[in-house]
């Protein structure tokens, strides 16, 4: 993969240190501006390279927030983030976060092509223009989340399902190792999560990694190859891939 | 043809042209970006902050571009700090910092007992252009230009996906002072030609217009400016045949131009249904979720 010339954040770059994990959290604690309380209140995390891992817990008990901390959106008051051994914001190009989809001006004049096309631009940097290997990428990554016929669409044409599967699209464009999803699950039909899920199999089998937070607990066994549970800022239990875990009851993990 | 070459033989009415183009098309081009943001507020209280440089520059016998240059560069750093801080919200802190400006604007000048230089202040004087204010224009027309073509793709992304700029390492706040920055040098400008009330007008107006005939921003700068182009040349015309005031002649005629575009754009829709409209009946597939998945919410 080409070094971007002129990257975004220069001098901040590093290569990712041998055999670190893709994610490794020690004791962090993260919060919102103004909050009261921290979001995430001392989270240990591991994920090994090559692992699909699912986030799990109520709303608001954090799995956005680590997420977003990981993504280098949100700072942390204490503790460290390790990505590929190095600080978040040193990979950058090595990680892709598809954020939920209220996080986008969905009004704005731009085709779901250059949509997929803006994963490109952590590889490009400053000044330069997208390549027809890029497009190559973007033309591919729009089809195996079955968009190619609205290609050319405005993103305001889209359904919610289709915007949902344009952002993963994007974050496949970005040929990242670790992938951040954010309810990407997250009311979108029936066949929209089939596609997804079909993508997310995909990528295990590439050997990437993913961290995916999800409501959905009946596809857990199948789709995952661990879980954390997060209730209020914390993780119930290590994440593993017990079956215990896995088949936990849905009324016990909604009430936690 | 006669009534459309006659009024470019003198050698003002040149200057105005060559101004009026120059300044349609720069607006417009930096208008499709400032009415993506929803920065229209920002436009107008720029253009009028800079009364206050305007006035202190006529006083001390200074270039009154670089008294107002100084002026608007001032405010959009503070415009982009205060909205970075978000202590005060954005258009609170602007409402009081740009009506605060322009009353000591009105006051220094109001001392002066000048009342024809602050007409020209408050509404433009493009008979006066020199040639030297000329070079001015197209420095600031080309390093619009340029900076608005070399940083396409991170001004585009920042605007409609700031988190993924930031995921990246491209701040967001970056571009939003580059974007005030190119608007500050524009509005100075603006200001010679139709006059701090005004300024707003040429920014937005035109690339409201082109709004409404593309959903590519590429095709919208364009439009907007070929746009401003004709209603410079028109309003021109039209102020020279009755001797009106040349900036608002140049504003009505893009306000006629839009008009015109809307109406004959929503009628168009009414024939022919938008791809949106179509839409809307997959989002109510949407709608119906199974069961599990709306319990989510």
């Amino acid at each position: 993969m080409s070094e971007p010339r002129f990257p975004y954040s220069s001098g901040r770059h590093a290569d990712p240190v041998k055999g670190a994990p893709s994610l490794l959290t020690e004791d962090i604690v993260v919060g919102y501006p103004g909050a009261l309380v921290p979001a995430l209140r001392g989270v240990n995390l591991e994920v090994p390279s090559g692992t699909c891992m699912a986030l799990v817990g109520p709303n608001g008990s954090g799995k956005s927030t680590l997420l977003k901390a990981v993504a280098g959106l949100l700072p942390v008051v204490s503790g460290s983030i390790r990505v590929y051994g190095n600080c978040v914001g040193a990979c950058h190009h090595r990680v892709a976060y598809l954020p939920q989809r209220g996080e986008i001006d969905w009004a704005f004049p731009i085709s779901v092509e250059r949509l997929v096309l803006t994963g490109r631009y952590v590889h490009l940097g400053w000044l330069r223009l997208p390549t027809t290997r890029d497009k190559d990428i973007v033309a591919a990554s729009i089809r195996r989340l079955g968009l190619s016929g609205l290609a050319t669409q405005k993103i305001g044409n889209l359904s919610g399902g289709q915007q949902q599967r344009a952002l993963l699209a994007r974050a496949l464009a970005q040929q990242a190792d670790l992938l951040l999803l954010d309810e990407p699950f997250n009311a979108i039909d029936a066949s929209t999560q089939d596609t997804i899920y079909d993508a997310m199999r995909n990528l295990r089998q590439q050997g990437k990694t993913l961290i995916v937070a999800t409501h959905d607990l009946s596809r857990l066994t199948g789709a995952f190859d661990m879980a954390a549970y997060l209730k209020a800022g914390k993780l119930v239990s290590q994440p593993d891939a017990s079956p215990c875990f896995l088949n936990l009851e849905k009324e016990q993990v909604w009430t936690g | 043809m006669d009534w459309l070459i006659e009024p470019f033989r003198y050698a003002f009415m040149q200057h105005a042209l060559v101004a009026a183009l120059l300044v349609g098309i720069t607006f417009a081009m930096l208008g499709v970006h400032v009415v993506q943001r929803r920065m229209a507020f920002v436009g107008d209280a720029l253009a009028h902050t800079t009364l206050p440089g305007l006035v202190v520059a006529h006083l001390f016998g200074l270039s009154l571009s670089l008294g107002g240059l100084a002026a608007a560069l001032v405010t959009a750093l503070l415009i982009g700090w205060a909205s970075r801080r978000q202590t005060i919200k954005e258009d609170t802190a602007i409402g009081v910092v740009f009506t605060g400006m322009f009353a000591l604007g009105v006051l220094l000048m109001s001392r002066t007992r000048s009342y024809r230089d602050l007409t020209h202040m408050l509404f433009g004087n493009v008979l006066g252009v020199t040639t030297s204010d000329l070079w001015f224009i197209s420095g600031v027309a080309l390093v619009v230009f340029i900076v608005l073509v070399l940083f396409h793709k991170e001004l585009e992304l920042t605007a409609f996906d700031p988190t993924h700029g930031e995921v990246i390492g491209l701040h967001a706040d970056l571009m939003r002072f580059l974007l005030l920055g190119l608007l500050a040098l524009a509005v100075v400008t603006g200001i010679q030609t139709v006059g701090v009330i005004l300024t707003n007008a040429l920014l937005i107006t035109p690339a409201a217009t082109a709004a409404f005939l593309s959903d590519r921003m590429p095709w919208r700068m364009l439009f907007g400016a070929v746009l401003a182009s004709i209603c410079s040349v028109a309003g021109l015309l039209f102020s020279y045949a009755v001797e009106t005031s040349p900036g608002a002649a140049i504003v009505l005629s893009c306000t006629v131009a839009f008009i015109v575009v809307f109406v004959v754009t929503s009628a168009f829709r009414k024939f022919r249904p938008a791809a949106s409209d179509l839409v809307q009946v997959d989002e109510l597939n949407d709608a119906a979720l199974p069961e599990e998945v709306s319990q989510c919410n």
